[in-house]
């Protein structure tokens, strides 16, 4: 396995205009974007444990993840509002509701969990209107999975060859990170013997995550590439080895060592922010080359048998 | 919503349109008979004030526009490319032979092209936009209402051909209207009407589509088998394109994509997966709590 030290791909010919790119690269800011993609799915994923918390009955876990349900929603919000060329303007997402539009699918996800996400966890710290807020917790509960997966669709939906082509795997690359991440961060902060769902929900979020991400990255030929070279292949190796680092370390000492855990936890976190500006730089890279663009381009019309495709 | 991909007859009706609507407009641009002018670009900057985007000398050609984007709507492309094929055995007649030698310039042949939106059938600018800031007009073209934009670029990643893009001061979407203004009152569009050898040609797509074919079949009459027309066919990756080109070159040569096609025809597959990935999710959070183990 020779990942990442050079090129998968033998260099290809391909003509262009002056070696200039043919889409243009995102207009989506960093850290903005790749950050709000990892709140959202820590957010998600969080109020998922929360409801399960207060099911079976963990006050801590509870606590931590109803929190971080809310911070994530309010943080992530701000982050997306932040990389409007308008911000003043973000309330023009709620004027239509567009199924061709991720963003307004996810715009329409998005504001009721944070309202609702924030009911609850305002409700559990103040302990006022205490079933308002179970129920409001339901509420984040059952869109915290669309949430910690539409983003793919966001990046899925694009030209952006490295984002479009895997548009199959991303769905599950962010919510497998997004349970990591939320499971890690509990795992940071609520005692061991509260904290065992979300090790478990870490363990399985990153192994999904992993399986998933690595089905992307083992691909053959140009749609790969980006994601194993440069500096978003060395982000997804680095989220890759931290997340099955993670993973060993709550395996073997996630029950008993509070130390272990927490730094497992924090682990888990510090991966899934790498695996997301992994992915948001192989976007950005593809599209910045016209290789990316033109050479698939090319195979599928020499598929096609490159007749009667340009009406000639 | 409308369709998502493949060839439409009545573009505007899918969008809502009455019967009664207009016919769709389009641009033929024959890039055989463009000398390169930028009066195209001129023209488009005067009438519909789009702003300075500074000046660069590129070393590319004659070209120092560079590209579309928020505040260049026409561009033309240059490219300059040795006439003279070095060892290639061809039949036929020697190609290219006139393109050259009208030129005068014996050893390069030159090709010049204005592009612009496509206005695709089948626009992934439009399909993704959150706010609907971007629509179809009566007359089948797509435009952004700058009064509605706010600026999330989503439109921008969406475009196969790389056309719009945020103007950075400013933070909103814009491109090509095809003078939106212009033809409400009946007039040609700015580019078309300053084209000095009608290269760029506006009117009813299905006539320009006639028109275009006519154009290819004497061009390869003439042995110039090089000329292609692209956008043209109903039936690929955009469902067809509003302002289609004739090329002398493949599309590539001119930083056209070969194949183009809107992200939104994997649209069912995107959400599908989704829908699938969500569900793990919560699988994952079920089982999380459910067995023995703390």
């Amino acid at each position: 396995m020779a990942r990442g030290e050079a090129p998968m791909v033998p260099d290809v010919e391909f003509e262009s205009y002056y070696g200039r790119q043919i889409i243009k690269t995102p207009t989506w800011k960093t850290p903005d974007v790749p950050l709000y993609l990892f709140l959202g799915g820590l957010a998600g994923c969080s109020a998922v444990l929360a409801e399960g918390a207060a099911l079976s009955g963990r006050p801590e876990l509870e606590r931590v993840t109803r929190l971080a349900a809310a911070g994530g929603a309010a943080a992530g919000t701000v982050a997306l509002v932040h990389d409007l060329g308008r911000p003043e303007r973000f309330l023009n997402m709620l004027r239509v509701l567009k199924p061709t539009s991720p963003l307004s699918v996810g715009s329409f996800i998005l504001a009721p969990f944070s309202a609702l996400s924030g009911a609850a966890a305002a409700s559990h710290v103040t302990g006022l209107l205490p079933r308002l807020g179970r129920l409001a917790g339901v509420g984040a509960g059952v869109l915290g999975p669309p949430l910690a997966t539409y983003t793919a669709a966001l990046l899925g939906n694009t030209v952006v060859p490295a984002w479009h082509e895997a548009h199959r795997e991303l769905p599950f690359v962010f919510g497998g990170s997004g349970a990591q991440a939320a499971g890690g961060l509990a795992m940071m902060l609520v005692p061991l013997d509260q904290a065992g769902p979300a090790r478990r929900m870490a363990l399985a979020g990153a192994a999904v995550e992993i399986a998933a991400a690595e089905s992307i990255v083992l691909r053959r030929g140009l749609v790969a590439e980006p994601y194993q070279v440069g500096t978003p292949g060395r982000l997804m190796r680095i989220a890759r080895n931290g997340t099955a680092a993670a993973s060993a370390a709550t395996l073997l000492l996630g029950r008993r060592s509070r130390l272990a855990s927490a730094v497992a936890g924090a682990t888990y976190v510090a991966a899934s922010v790498t695996t997301r500006f992994g992915i948001f730089e192989a976007g950005l890279a593809s599209a910045r080359d016209p290789k990316y663009t033109v050479v698939p381009q090319r195979e599928r019309l020499a598929r096609q048998d490159g007749s009667a495709k340009m009406s000639r | 919503m409308g369709s998502l991909w493949g060839g439409l007859d009545d573009v505007q009706a899918d969008a809502g349109y009455d019967a009664d609507h207009p016919p769709r407009m389009g641009f033929f641009t024959d890039t055989s008979v463009c000398i390169g002018c930028k009066a195209c670009e001129v023209a488009c900057k005067e009438w519909n004030d789009v702003p300075d985007d500074g000046y660069l000398l590129t070393g590319m050609s004659y070209d120092n526009t560079q590209e579309l984007g928020a505040s260049t709507w026409r561009h033309v492309a240059f490219v300059e490319k040795p006439a003279v094929d070095l060892g290639m055995p061809t039949v036929g007649p020697p190609r290219d032979a006139d393109q050259s030698a009208a030129s005068g310039d014996a050893g390069i042949r030159w090709l010049m092209s204005s592009d612009v939106c496509k206005h695709c059938t089948h626009a992934g600018c439009l399909d993704v936009c959150p706010t609907g800031a971007l629509f179809r007009t009566e007359f089948g073209t797509v435009v952004v209402q700058p009064d509605v934009c706010n600026g999330c670029g989503y439109c921008v990643s969406a475009c196969p051909y790389g056309v719009i893009d945020l103007r950075k001061d400013d933070g909103r979407a814009f491109k090509c209207t095809l003078c939106y203004d212009r033809l409400k009152d009946g007039q040609t569009p700015a580019c078309a009407q300053a084209c000095p050898t009608e290269s760029i040609q506006f009117g009813e797509l299905d006539e320009l589509r006639e028109r275009a074919d006519r154009r290819l079949a004497e061009l390869h009459e003439r042995g110039v088998d090089v000329a292609r027309l692209y956008g043209r066919d109903p039936e690929d990756g955009v469902g067809g394109d509003g302002a289609f080109f004739l090329l002398l070159d493949e599309p590539e040569v001119y930083g056209l994509p070969p194949d183009p096609v809107v992200p939104t025809r994997t649209l069912g597959s995107v959400w599908k997966h989704v829908g699938y990935a969500a569900a793990a999710v919560a699988g994952l959070g079920v089982a999380a709590f459910s067995g023995r183990r703390r």
